[in-house]
């Protein structure tokens, strides 16, 4: 018993340390993101809060402040040129966060710096959505809500047990919160423009093949697609997933020949022969139209349309992971070109690269067929000491002259665009294929993973009878780059590309497993909760039999649904907590509350034998029971007699007992 | 077919059961459980911003299709429903009971104590106690415990002053919502009267006898013991006395024996009655402190002459009281 005088409840320095520490904890993933100035300026602000705090000193005075607050926005607006869009939006964010710490004084502060650093974890899913930071999210959760708990207790409280009411906070909402996942009704986004650079952290192929663009992306472990086969899988030499098709070139680069709003998509032609290969494929999304497909695609996933060079292109740019069935033929043979077709096939710049085209002159004028043309300019890359490399040396101009005859190193664009270019000036019309070429096998999950490292350039040549055929001329100067794919890592400067390595090394095997057993998780994870929407909510649904019920029909079972949840909860708590204690004193507040029906309250500070006196004085046809109950309840609580014979009769006794 | 027609003449929202939504429903007793029905929450203005971040959180998410966002949303706004629960629990089935109260002069503060008790397993924290003129803080409350919370109201004016109806609340754990609920354990407590400036105490009625109206008895008018009556100042009880186990003895002084002092209210014709009684409280106060004993006479009121604790409080108390119930 002790009396307490009414006071206030300041902000005590241990609820300002936890907070600080969890803002730590917050901010620091943001680390990989933000300029480095940021990241140290937020972290000293912070610091010195605490600082501030331990010994006592005054906050900075509002003028100190206010210039301070619009010198860092300058500094954000400066570094990112903008204040809008998701880095910017995030810095800034983060900066305000900072900042705020010098004014945090009061309880209002703290509620208002909690709030932003729950804020702050959604931000850091738009860079991310990683299975860790699930894991992550329930720990910055639960400990900004043991901050938020502190806070509100009058006095000092050992950490351990707030935790445990934040924990028990958290896990009792979890059931709630799948619920609310699963069926919240999901509109499909987005609701407004999207910042620009909303997808700027995306890879990919670019829609142009200027030299240097592949070759960058092959230092990129990130995943491109992928592939599971229904039956066989692809040989590594027919794994070309067609990508982007390039037929317009400056003597340099290649571009695609029509933009996609004016081009005629036309049905091509073509007849197919041997066993199709059946599969189905997961795209990261890369912010751009194209699927990929291997050669040559036989069906068009829905929502997308195939174009006349026989690529994919979906209807709008991906911007989420997407999954489509596909069915490719690996023999085919295509149909006649047209004469419009074969001039945009033929196109070469006015003039430039005279060497190459004089080359390309001598070759047409010793046979008029194609097909040893070809092999005569395969059998040239092979033999003249041509080096495939990933940092090939700068050429300024005469693009093609001064790969085919001077530098003689290239990565694959190089070979792909310079062998096209051969083609075009000897007359065979030809094309530029972009894409990717091999793929990893993961055993674990029975998928081709193709990453960005495996984007290639190829090209493909018209021959009367046969029509489009692929050539890769890349495959005549490094055929392993087409059988083992490029290693993971660095590639020395201005060297030969190392190939990844051969399987039979354990160490490589064991840490294979490894890799290929979290891509394979991490595979389920994109496809069942990062990739969950409404047509996933509504094939879930419907797989429960509720197919067919609006979504309002929906929201309201989910209202009904969370409604019980949550009054199952209550009671459950409730009932918990009522039958404390042990058994006798149940039985006997029991009795109390029996009695307490017939109007006859027991009041706190009254005693068992008190209370029976006075029961049994209003109630004399009673009498007998009380006194009853109330004696063995004595004894049972205060005296030393067998409980488990008395335990039994009190109970029959009280269940008797009817007022 | 009675109770229907007592049922009849009650007001419609009564018949109907939804005085409980009216806070002027307030349980009233001695001691006062706080049950479900009569706990009311609402969201904090915290609890309102919270819904707010979470809006924008559910518009990101929708916006950017964003699976984490979505579940940290819905784990958010699980937790804020759940805290509603956490907050209702804080204050529910507590009992309150009237304790005592310590009686005030006008201008003063009147202390209120009540007395809470916490009769099931679950541990309580942070819990506001408030009437209208002030309020408490309960911080940790064991389970199974009672506390006593002193209430201090500023005693405004003489009288008798209700500690009204007390509003249970709580925020705790998350500051979100706020549940409350309504006591009113009919507690009341005196409030005297504002004691007046110093003026001499008026002429007793034997001035006939040539005694010093104000004199003070010193200790050389000591005149013998008497058997203590109740009542008796505790200063003049004969300890020694006591602590030899003898029954215990009042000390009498010679001012016990001199004239009684009348404390009038036809004394003070030039004051309004309230200043008057804030005099009559004034000469009580110095009387009693001088050890003499008096008398109180008020319209319609006379307490014979006597001393102590006990009729000092009473005389206080007459006064606290005057004409109460016409005011």
């Amino acid at each position: 018993m002790n009396t307490r005088a009414s006071s206030p409840t300041p902000l005590r320095n241990e609820t300002l340390f936890q907070l600080l520490a969890v803002l730590g904890l917050v901010v620091l993933p943001h680390a990989t993101h933000l300029p480095p100035w940021l990241t140290a300026l937020v972290f000293s602000l912070g610091a010195w809060r605490w600082v501030a705090a331990r010994q006592g000193l005054r906050l900075p005075v509002t003028w100190l402040r206010v210039p301070l607050t619009l010198l860092t926005l300058s500094a954000v607006f400066a570094h990112y040129g903008t204040l809008l869009g998701r880095d910017s939006g995030a810095a800034l964010l983060i900066a305000m966060l900072g900042l705020k710490l010098l004014e945090v004084r009061e309880t209002r502060d703290v509620y208002v710096v909690a709030f932003l650093g729950y804020f702050l974890i959604i931000i850091h899913f738009l860079f991310t959505q990683s299975m860790l930071m699930v894991a992550y999210m329930l720990v910055i959760v639960t400990l900004l809500t043991t901050v938020l708990i502190d806070l509100n207790r009058g006095r000092p409280t050992p950490l351990p047990v707030n935790l445990r009411l934040a924990g028990s906070l958290v896990g009792y909402a979890l059931p709630l919160t799948l619920v609310l996942f699963v069926l919240f009704p999901r509109i499909n986004g987005p609701l407004w423009g999207m910042p620009n650079d909303a997808y700027s952290g995306m890879t990919g192929l670019s829609d142009e093949m200027a030299p240097g663009r592949i070759s960058q992306l092959s230092l990129s472990d990130a995943v491109a697609f992928r592939a599971s086969f229904d039956d066989t899988l692809p040989l590594p030499q027919q794994r070309y997933w067609r990508g982007p098709v390039f037929t317009v070139t400056d003597g340099e680069g290649w571009r695609s020949g029509r933009r996609r709003d004016t081009a005629a998509i036309q049905s091509p032609s073509y007849r197919y022969f041997g066993k199709p290969l059946h599969y189905s494929v997961i795209v990261e999304p890369h912010n751009r139209a194209w699927l990929f497909a291997l050669d040559l695609p036989a069906s068009v996933p829905p929502a997308s349309q195939i174009t006349g060079d026989f690529q994919l292109l979906a209807n709008q740019p991906l911007r989420e992971r997407r999954r489509y069935d596909m069915t490719s033929y690996p023999d085919y043979r295509t149909g006649p070109l047209s004469d419009e077709e074969r001039q945009r096939n033929l196109q070469l710049p006015a003039a430039g690269n005279p060497r190459a085209r004089a080359l390309a002159a001598s070759w047409r004028r010793d046979t008029n067929s194609p097909l040893e043309i070809v092999q005569t300019a395969l059998r040239m890359y092979r033999e003249q000491h041509f080096v495939y490399t990933l940092s090939p040396p700068l050429i300024r101009e005469e693009f093609v002259d001064g790969f085919l005859f001077d530098t003689r190193k290239g990565f694959c664009e190089h070979y792909a665009g310079s062998f096209a270019f051969l083609m075009r000036a000897a007359g065979i019309p030809a094309r530029v294929v972009t894409g990717y070429q091999g793929g990893e096998l993961n055993e674990i999950g029975n998928y081709l993973i193709v990453r960005q490292r495996d984007a290639h350039a190829w090209t493909e040549v018209w021959q009367d009878g046969v029509g489009w055929s692929r050539v890769d001329p890349t495959a005549a100067v490094a055929p392993e780059r087409i059988e083992r794919g490029i290693a993971p890592g660095l590639q020395g400067e201005g060297t030969a590309v190392r190939f990844e390595w051969t399987r039979d090394q354990l160490f490589n095997q064991v840490w294979r497993g490894l890799r290929h057993g979290w891509d394979a998780l991490n595979t389920r994870w994109n496809q069942w909760v990062l990739g969950f929407d409404m047509q996933h909510q509504t094939q879930l649904l419907s797989r429960l039999s509720l197919a067919g019920f609006s979504w309002q029909t929906v929201a309201t079972a989910l209202m009904t649904l969370t409604g019980t949840v949550l009054a199952l909860l209550v009671l459950r708590r409730l009932d918990a907590e009522r039958r404390g204690g042990d058994p006798v004193t149940r039985l006997y507040q029991h009795f109390c509350k029996k009695l307490a029906r017939r109007g006859l309250h027991r009041t706190v500070n009254e005693g068992p034998d008190d209370f029976a006196q006075r029961v049994s004085r209003a109630r004399p046809d009673l009498a007998r029971q009380i006194r009853s109950i109330s004696a063995l309840y004595i004894a049972l609580r205060y005296g030393g007699h067998d409980p488990r014979l008395q335990l039994t009769r009190l109970r029959r006794e009280v269940r008797a007992f009817r007022p | 077919m009675k109770s229907a027609i007592a049922a009849f003449g009650q007001p419609l929202w009564i018949r109907l059961g939804l005085n409980r939504f009216f806070p002027h429903a307030v349980p009233r007793g001695q001691q006062v459980t706080l049950d479900r029905r009569r706990i009311y929450a609402l969201p904090t203005r915290y609890g309102i911003l919270f819904a707010v971040m979470l809006f924008v959180m559910l518009l990101g998410s929708i916006n950017y299709n964003n699976s984490l966002g979505f579940l940290l949303t819905f784990l958010l706004a699980s937790m804020g429903l759940l805290s509603i629960l956490y907050t209702y629990r804080n204050i529910a089935r507590l009992t309150l009971s009237g304790g005592r109260a310590v009686p005030a002069f006008a201008g003063g503060v009147v202390r209120f104590v009540v007395q809470v008790h916490n009769d099931d397993r679950l541990p309580r924290s942070a819990i506001q106690l408030a009437v209208k003129n002030g309020e408490a803080v309960l911080n940790d409350f064991a389970a199974q415990d009672t506390v006593l919370v002193e209430l201090r109201v500023p005693a405004l004016k003489r009288g008798r002053l209700a500690l009204g109806r007390i509003t249970v609340s709580t925020v705790f754990p998350l500051g979100l919502v706020r549940a409350w609920s309504y006591a009113d354990l009919e507690m009341h407590c005196l409030v005297y009267p504002q004691a007046g400036p110093y003026r001499p105490p008026p002429l007793t009625r034997r001035q006939d006898q040539g005694q010093h109206p104000g004199g003070n008895p010193g200790p050389d008018d000591f005149l013998g013991f008497r058997p203590y009556q109740a009542g008796d100042s505790i200063r003049h009880v004969h300890w020694k006395a006591l602590a030899r186990a003898l029954p215990m003895l009042t000390k009498q002084f010679a001012a016990s024996e001199s004239p009684e002092l009348w404390l009038e209210w036809s004394a003070l014709p030039a004051l309004d009655s309230e200043a008057r009684l804030r005099q009559l409280c004034r000469w009580v106060l110095d009387a009693h402190r001088g050890g003499r004993a008096y008398g109180l006479r008020l319209p319609g009121l006379e307490i014979a002459p006597n001393q102590g604790e006990g009729h000092q409080q009473r005389c206080l108390e007459a006064l606290a009281l005057y004409q109460e119930a016409r005011r």
